[in-house]
């Protein structure tokens, strides 16, 4: 089977006035479709420079990169705009949603560039399943500020789940999320990689949390240091039975 | 993104800051109200001013004498001593459909009557006057054939003259008054008339044959003017033309020499005093109309902020997935609703003004439809010409520099 992602010899080189920083000194790497790959490494390695490139909101200065076969530095603006809006799923580790909207609505932003004559019933109906799906049916109608940051997260897996994406880019999920938090939004990365076939790139430094996926890719300096699968896989369903159920 | 969810965005968008938002509304809503509010008492003043000079009959002809030119010096109307009595005669004889004629010779006089004492207009006219101008008489009656062919010292009061002499309601007829001081007798006072298209008192005068005029008043033989009829309203261009032809023959003017007189219509006098008021009006308005600028220019400041302000969600509805266009139609529907909503209060405001105008200072107001089509236009205008530039700039933001802008 093809890999979902393709990147080779990719250079990343920002021009910061007079200093250049080279965030990738040319990473070759191959994601296969069902994978679920935590890309780990310490601040500055360019994981997370990576992930932009991989999700299409950057270019890469040098190499090539294939997103199911098609090479991205071919597509126009729309045409990205598109890729992000139908194939591309993104977690950040801030949620980046947008504050004094429900829930729901920001659940349903991105049908809004998806298709123009979608009826409003059937975008609530697709959203609400969104949620449901991430447990939060009951908190639609409330404001970011209003839930707890596991629960913003979710919101933000939600929408990043309704255009029924191939692929979920995560960037550091849990980084703003206590620990019991963090296993339960790995618990439903987990879930929809295993139920739904997704693939999930995950951007993380602790190493504990990769350890949920089936390979660690490692960065250091703008380059792969390391590459293997996981050995004793994490696994959230169990891990959560066992917590003590926090009131 | 469909155009009501744009739409319906740019609302919420505006209502999350409902104070800013009616500040920068307010520029459009002075700019439009002022238009509309000059616009509609310069048209309600024209109306006025029109309807009182037609008031006057729509079948008058007026010629004046003047255009007169020596040595290359052109004098004003009334200044030449060309007209007499004789183009009267020429006139009621070759023009067709002349219903009345009638010369006039004016002057200023002090009259005297008792211990009063008035100074007012002196019109010298023929015996059918009264029935060019279809001006009632209360009391008594207008002179007739043989005071004029006879100058006889009679005079017919205005209803002003009459009451500044004799007091309101008084029957004056028989009474002797001294106009320059000769005697004169009251034979008539005329109905009321009232103000004159440019505000002037029409019943502040004193009528009186203009043979008596010209030999007992001014001492010469000339005419100022000649006021008359046509018999139906329709003729009254083709009489003004026959009026100039005949003028012209009269006062034996070749080919290629200027007019010595001026024929006017009462359709041209209207036309002429309304242009000068419709100038004005048009100056109010552009004036109003640079607010209208202003209004515009402070649209494109606060989007311009918005735009600043909101980088960060710029950035996250491009991430999952917006395009430049979607964000760009975002931020210029935001402008335009500001704008349109200024421009329609701003509409409102100004058809209340007007009519507050009409209300307290009982002054006509007229807004055409006319002023509020391009009042509408114009903010829609603005909207999308001040929103352009900040919804570009919107539009052309770099997805990952938006999404980390702090």
């Amino acid at each position: 089977m093809a890999a979902v992602i393709s990147v080779r010899d990719l250079v990343k080189t920002y021009d910061v006035g007079e200093v250049k920083v080279h965030a990738l000194r040319g990473v070759t790497l191959d994601i296969e479709p069902g994978e679920f790959v935590a890309a780990t490494g310490p601040s500055g390695s360019g994981k997370s420079t990576l992930m932009h490139i991989l999700g299409c909101l950057d270019h890469p200065t040098s190499g090539q990169y294939l997103l199911d076969g098609r090479d991205v530095a071919k597509l126009t603006r729309n045409e990205l705009a598109d890729v992000r809006n139908k194939k591309i799923g993104f977690v950040f580790q801030g949620f980046n949603l947008l504050s004094r909207t429900s829930a729901l609505d920001n659940v349903e932003l991105p049908l809004l560039y998806t298709d123009k004559s979608m009826k409003t019933a059937e975008r609530h109906k697709r959203a609400m399943a969104a949620l449901t799906a991430v447990g939060l049916a009951d908190r639609a109608h409330h404001h970011p500020n209003q839930l707890s940051g596991g629960q913003q997260q979710r919101v933000a897996i939600a929408r990043a789940l309704i255009n029924q994406p191939s692929l979920i880019l995560a960037d550091e999920p849990t980084g703003n999320l206590d620990s019991r938090t963090s296993v339960e939004v790995m618990g439903i990365f987990q879930r929809l990689n295993a139920e739904q076939g997704i693939t999930v790139l995950l951007i993380t430094h602790e190493s504990d949390i990769a350890e949920y996926s089936t390979r660690i890719v490692s960065f250091k300096d703008g380059r792969i240091k390391d590459d293997h699968p996981v050995t004793s896989r994490r696994d959230a369903q169990t891990e959560l039975a066992l917590m003590p159920v926090v009131a | 993104m469909s155009p009501v969810m744009t739409t319906r965005i740019a609302l919420k968008a505006l209502a999350r800051n409902k104070m800013r938002t009616a500040l920068t509304m307010l520029g459009m809503i002075i700019g439009v109200s002022a238009v509309i509010t000059l616009v509609g008492l310069g048209n309600g003043a024209q109306a006025r001013i029109e309807a009182q000079i037609k008031a006057g009959g729509t079948n008058l002809v007026t010629i004046n004498a003047g255009n007169f030119t020596a040595n290359g010096v052109r004098g004003g109307v009334g200044a030449a001593s060309t007209m007499t009595v004789d183009d009267v005669e020429a006139i009621r004889d070759e023009v067709p459909n002349v219903q009345y004629i009638t010369p006039g010779v004016n002057t200023r006089g002090q009259v005297i009557a008792g211990n009063q004492n008035w100074s007012t207009r002196v019109q010298g006219t023929d015996v059918d006057f009264p029935l060019i101008r279809e001006w009632p008489i209360r009391y008594g009656s207008f002179f007739s054939t043989q005071d004029v062919s006879g100058a006889a010292k009679v005079a017919v009061l205005g209803k002003t003259v009459s009451d500044q002499l004799f007091g309101p309601d008084v029957d004056p007829t028989g009474q002797i008054i001294r106009v320059r001081n000769q005697p004169f007798k009251v034979i008539g006072v005329m109905g009321s008339k009232g103000q004159a298209g440019m505000g002037d008192d029409q019943d502040d005068t004193l009528f009186a044959p203009y043979t008596t005029v010209q030999k007992k008043l001014m001492g010469q033989q000339y005419i100022q003017s000649i006021t008359l009829s046509a018999s139906n309203a329709n003729a009254t261009g083709d009489v003004a033309n026959a009026v100039s032809v005949v003028m012209r023959t009269q006062h034996k003017l070749a080919n290629g020499d200027p007019d010595d007189f001026t024929v006017r219509t009462q359709e041209d006098i209207a036309e002429i005093r309304t242009a000068a008021l419709d100038t004005m009006t048009n100056l109010l308005a552009g004036i109003a109309g640079v607010s209208l600028i202003v209004g515009g220019i402070g649209i494109m400041n606060i989007m311009l902020v918005s735009v600043t302000e909101r980088t960060r969600e710029i950035g996250i509805r491009m991430a999952i997935g917006a395009k430049g266009w979607d964000v760009q139609l975002q931020f210029l529907v935001e402008a335009i609703v500001i704008s349109l909503l200024g421009g329609g209060i701003g509409i409102a405001l100004g058809f209340g003004m007007a009519d507050l105008a009409t209300r307290f200072w009982d002054f006509p107001t007229q807004v055409p439809p006319k002023a509020v089509i391009m009042a509408f236009g114009f903010s829609a205008a603005t909207g999308v010409i001040f929103g352009f530039y900040p919804a570009r700039k919107a539009a052309a933001l770099d997805p990952i520099v938006a999404l980390r802008y702090e």
